[in-house]
């Protein structure tokens, strides 16, 4: 780790102010900036933590829709949202370990855009909206590619708000080593449509599957993807699993995601 | 005889109060006044040429004390291989020097050209980073066929990649092709066993101090045997007198091998304390470990397996390559030879088995010893190709494995490998296994498996392994550079407790709670009143140290010895005190006692006598109650076993499970049987992870894919069944005074081929003809298999 200052605002505002500094980097639960700091692969003179910050912490439910503070971490999601969403909480639930759970959050997660991250998979399913300082912007523009989003430099997630679909599910086969995804599907059945979500499977990182959610629109079955194949272009090939492989994987945690959905 | 907490007494171990309550002293809790850090410049290339390297502006930076580099230690010695192996023609193996710090070239990524002394660790890291090394890449050497068939290099000064081309027994060769040319059946397989980085717990650590006003040096470090350390670093590398340094391993977190060896990041530390007149300490980070610990296993196997027309085995033949790394580490010779294919006659009757090892350069990290150390190579070589042999005639895999057994009244038995097995039952072993694992309930578990949509079977695997190396003299004969004796001090104290030093060195296994066990149930005194002294060579008797399962059937035999010379001793002590003949003494339960009579003194009144010794025999017997041995084994202890496990297969996804595991082994006697069932339980879980998840990958470059825990999966809690473990079936060992064989390595040994062997039985249950996966059985390899076969 290099030397470097840490600030630790009260307010979005001044959290804001701070990273308008141009060396200074937004600090959410350290889940992946930690470490990157400890193997010298980054080097910001400023950290502009964003725990301190009350108005990010937190959710609340209206309209339909579960809000979730940005600064929340993912222990509180997995125990607070079970009852209101609770696929959103198994999700939170079984990401990294107790450790990571409690101190990563969930606005960390959106704005690094891990392409085998948990929680881009359920806002690009749930068809979320990712609040920030000042805007809001929809899933589906939001995610851009493999740590690409459409946040500005210095615009901070500060909320989250996920539609409650009617059912839904999340359905990751680890890799084995990290225990991200290698595949991890998300499932998400509205009144008038669904959604299907894939995180871990592309080098375009989280996307949708759309022929999966046309056959699911009009029959929520697993049976509904018999004749559906994934292509394994642009798929990932690695140490863990080949791009035909994530491309199997694929269509099988959307069966289960769709079976368990509730 | 102890109350309790004597032989057989499942006693919780006493060290693990300060392990549980952070309270070990492992040796970066090692603080010194005025001590300053190391840290080593590493190459970032598998293969380059060190065209210079400017320390000018890291010599500015703040803190810094002194740069090293390798032309600061052209004048020592290299870290040198501690067993010499002859080709099959007669050559001896090639040995290219191992520098402190690499100079003319880097060799691996990690191998450390420079290093770095400053006031702090951040301030060292600073100007490390500011050394301007100027390396020009080559081609990098990786695969080990490649190796042998290009003409680049690792080391050019020896012209070849190859460090020696062994074989097992050599005059066996035309007899086993012979046999195999002629045999109504062969079964041949290739299989790879994965290179594995050993991951301890607690990454290496050494720290180096100087006394300039008496010219003693001192390294505390992370090692599994301090005097050979010591040894290597006076005789070889530094040539500090033996007299004039200190090792001491203190606490050590887990070693499983890579911490028997020296590294030059020790001889660096103390050459740095000389200079500056400093402490310096080194901490390994876990990426350092990962790039710099001595890897394990890395072989590519052929075996072949000639059986006659009944299944009666007629030979075994293996031609392996053994991957050394760039450099070679202390035993990494004596690993793929000696200690692998002296084994690979297995637990079988076989009558022919020839081995051929070709060790090989590549610029990876060094490959030595790791938990099993040979014997893991040879049981998976030997159990798969049995267990495809028994599916390719259609026998039972059980049952071709007893019929090939040797036999209980055939003990000693010479193996056509060359070692002779003093003791074992096998088909008892199998029989126990059988019943404990619940053998006869599989059927159904397979069908409540299937009706769940997933694919189970069942895995069995017979092994022997030969632990306790020695002795001395046939070790010389057969290559080895050192002595594989041990030795302990027993040190009665005044007041009647004990002081009891030993060589072996416990990072894990125990120790300190079993060795006592022995000596208070000789003495008939209370186990806690004994205290085991190890890893400091300033109070220990020079001892080889804990690898290879040695260090009951090797130093706790010296600790029986020497606790013999004690009772002697004493019991001449409470002659003079009783006034009777010392033939007429007798010592039991503590006390000693003249036959016949009423007169007797404890134990501890007999030691009080030998330290205040008024009215005490002076010319016959001198005061004081402490006594040495050095035990030198008359052979291996072969501990045996058999093992099942039972899997399930999710067909959609590869992935397995291992639902239950069983092994049963014959340790011998029994001195702690919790202990050893948590040393079965640990290599369990390093086979598992070796079968299952672990895998040690370099691109072609030689870059090290597989460099943290993001990619190098290592076995959760989750990943392991609850263990059926079972050493009711011991055997004793016939030659050792314990009777006790060696468990430290047993499950690690055990265990891979088991759990592969289940893998295969499960997806050829589900109709499809997969024969072999090499390891790790990830999913995307079982997926892959089970796709291909469709």
């Amino acid at each position: 780790m290099y030397a470097f200052d840490i600030e630790r605002p009260a307010t979005v505002a001044d959290a804001v102010a701070a990273l308008s500094n141009e060396d200074a980097q937004a600090l959410g639960g350290g889940q992946t900036l930690i470490p990157t700091l400890k193997a010298r692969l980054a080097s910001p003179e400023k950290l502009i933590s964003l725990s301190g910050i009350s108005e990010m912490q937190g959710m609340s439910s209206e309209g339909g829709a579960l809000r979730i503070g940005g600064g929340t971490i993912h222990a509180t999601v997995a125990t607070e949202a079970a009852a209101i969403y609770p696929a959103l909480a198994a999700l939170a639930s079984h990401i990294g370990d107790p450790a990571v759970r409690n101190r990563g959050t969930i606005g960390g997660s959106i704005a690094n855009n891990d392409p085998a991250a948990c929680y881009p998979a359920a806002a690009l399913a749930s068809g979320a909206t990712i609040v920030t300082n000042s805007r809001e912007i929809a899933a589906d523009d939001y995610f851009q590619g493999m740590f690409t989003t459409a946040l500005d430099e210095g615009e901070i997630v500060t909320a989250v708000s996920f539609p409650i679909p009617e059912k839904a599910h999340y359905e990751k086969f680890v890799q084995p080593a990290s225990r991200f995804a290698l595949v991890g599907v998300y499932v998400a059945k509205f009144a008038d449509v669904v959604r299907v979500a894939v995180t871990g499977a592309s080098n375009e990182g989280v996307h949708r599957w759309t022929a999966a959610e046309e056959a699911l629109s009009a029959n929520f079955s697993a049976d509904a993807l018999a004749d559906l194949t994934v292509s394994a272009d642009d798929l990932i090939n690695d140490l863990h699993g080949s791009a035909e492989y994530r491309a199997h994987l694929v269509k099988v945690m959307t069966g289960r995601a769709v079976s368990k959905a509730k | 005889m102890p109350k309790d907490g004597g032989i057989g007494a499942a006693t919780t171990r006493r060290e693990d109060v300060r392990f549980l309550t952070g309270t070990g002293r492992y040796t970066d809790d090692i603080q010194t006044h005025a001590e300053c850090a190391a840290i080593f410049a590493r190459s970032t290339v598998a293969n380059g040429i060190i065209k210079s390297i400017d320390t000018t502006a890291a010599a500015a930076m703040p803190g810094v004390l002194a740069i090293f580099t390798g032309e600061d230690f052209v004048e020592v010695g290299g870290n040198p291989a501690g067993w010499l192996i002859n080709s099959r023609d007669g050559e001896p193996m090639k040995e290219p020097k191992r520098p402190v710090l690499a100079h003319g070239k880097v060799r691996h990524v990690g191998d450390a050209y420079a290093a770095v002394i400053a006031e702090t660790v951040q301030q060292a890291r600073d100007a490390a980073e500011m050394i301007e090394a100027d390396i020009e890449e080559l081609p990098a050497v990786v695969n080990m066929k490649d190796a042998l068939a290009g003409d680049n290099f690792v080391h050019d000064e020896i012209g070849t990649n190859q460090c020696f081309d062994w074989g097992w027994i050599e005059d066996n060769r035309a007899a086993t092709d012979e046999a195999i040319k002629n045999a109504h059946h062969v079964t041949t397989l290739e299989l790879v066993n994965n290179r594995l980085v050993p991951n301890a717990m607690e990454p290496r650590c050494s720290i180096g101090s100087y006394h300039p006003g008496t010219g003693d040096y001192t390294l505390h470090t992370t090692s599994q045997n301090p005097h050979l350390t010591r040894l290597l670093i006076s005789a070889f590398v530094m040539g500090i007198p033996e007299n004039k340094l200190t090792v001491i391993a203190p606490d050590v977190g887990g070693g499983f091998g890579s911490k028997i060896y020296h590294y030059g990041e020790e001889a660096l530390v103390l050459a740095a304390a000389k200079k500056l007149g400093r402490t310096v300490k080194w901490t390994a980070d876990r990426s350092e470990a990962f790039l710099t610990d001595a890897h394990g296993r890395d072989h590519v196997t052929k075996i072949e397996l000639a059986m006659d027309k009944d299944g009666n085995f007629l030979a075994f033949r293996t031609e392996t390559h053994a991957n050394v790394g760039a450099y070679l580490s202390n035993f990494a010779t004596a690993t793929p030879t000696f200690l692998h294919g002296t084994l690979m006659a297995g637990n079988y009757t076989v009558p022919l088995v020839y081995v051929n090892v070709k060790a090989v350069f590549t610029n990876t990290a060094p490959v030595d010893a790791y938990r099993g150390a040979g014997r893991p190579e040879a049981t998976y070589s030997l159990e798969r190709v049995i267990d495809m042999a028994a599916r390719e005639i259609g026998r039972d895999p059980t049952d071709l494995r007893r019929q090939n057994f040797i036999k209980p009244d055939q003990y000693p038995y010479a193996s056509a490998a060359g070692l002779e097995y003093d003791s074992g039952n096998y088909d008892a072993l199998m029989d126990k296994m059988e019943e404990v694992s619940d053998k006869a309930g599989f059927a159904a578990r397979r069908a409540e498996s299937e009706a769940k949509g997933l694919l189970r079977g069942f895995g069995v695997n017979a092994y022997i392994e030969a632990c306790g190396i020695a002795p001395s003299n046939l070790v010389g004969i057969l290559g080895s550079r050192v002595g594989l004796y041990d030795a302990a001090t027993v040190r009665v104290n005044a007041t009647g407790n004990l002081s009891v030093m030993v060589g072996a060195h416990s990072h894990g296994q125990g120790h300190e709670t079993v060795f006592p066990q022995v000596v208070a149930e000789m003495l008939g005194i209370d186990p806690m009143s004994i205290e085991i002294v190890h890893g400091d060579t300033s109070k220990i008797p020079f001892g080889m140290g804990t690898y290879g399962s040695r260090s009951l059937a090797v130093c706790g035999s010296a600790v029986v010895r020497a606790t013999e010379k004690i009772i002697n001793k004493a019991k001449k002590i409470a002659a003079h005190m009783l006034e009777a003949a010392e033939a007429d003494i007798d010592f039991t339960d503590g006390e000693f006692s003249v036959a016949g009579t009423d007169k007797k003194v404890s134990f501890g009144e007999v030691a009080l006598k030998a330290y205040i010794p008024h009215n005490f025999p002076l010319e016959d017997i001198e005061p004081g109650l402490e006594e040495t041995a050095f035990y030198d084994p008359a052979n291996f202890t072969y501990p045996s076993g058999a093992y099942c496990c039972e899997v399930e297969i999710d067909p959609e996804t590869g992935k397995v499970r291992v639902d239950r595991m069983t092994a049963v082994d014959d340790f011998g006697n029994v001195i702690n049987p919790m202990v050893v069932t948590g040393q079965v339980h640990g290599g369990l879980g390093q086979g598992i992870g070796q079968a299952l998840l672990e895998n040690t990958t370099y691109d072609e470059n030689g870059q090290l894919l597989s460099a943290s825990y993001m990619d190098y999966a290592m076995p959760r809690a989750d990943d392991v069944p609850y263990y059926i473990v079972d050493h009711s079936q011991g055997n004793a060992c016939t030659h050792n005074p314990l009777g006790v064989k060696g468990c430290g390595e047993a499950g690690a040994i055990g265990s891979p081929p088991t759990v592969v062997n289940a893998v295969i039985d499960a997806i050829q249950s589900g109709g499809m003809n997969v024969t072999h996966i090499d390891m790790p059985v990830s999913p995307h390899r079982v997926w892959a298999a089970m796709n291909n076969a469709k």
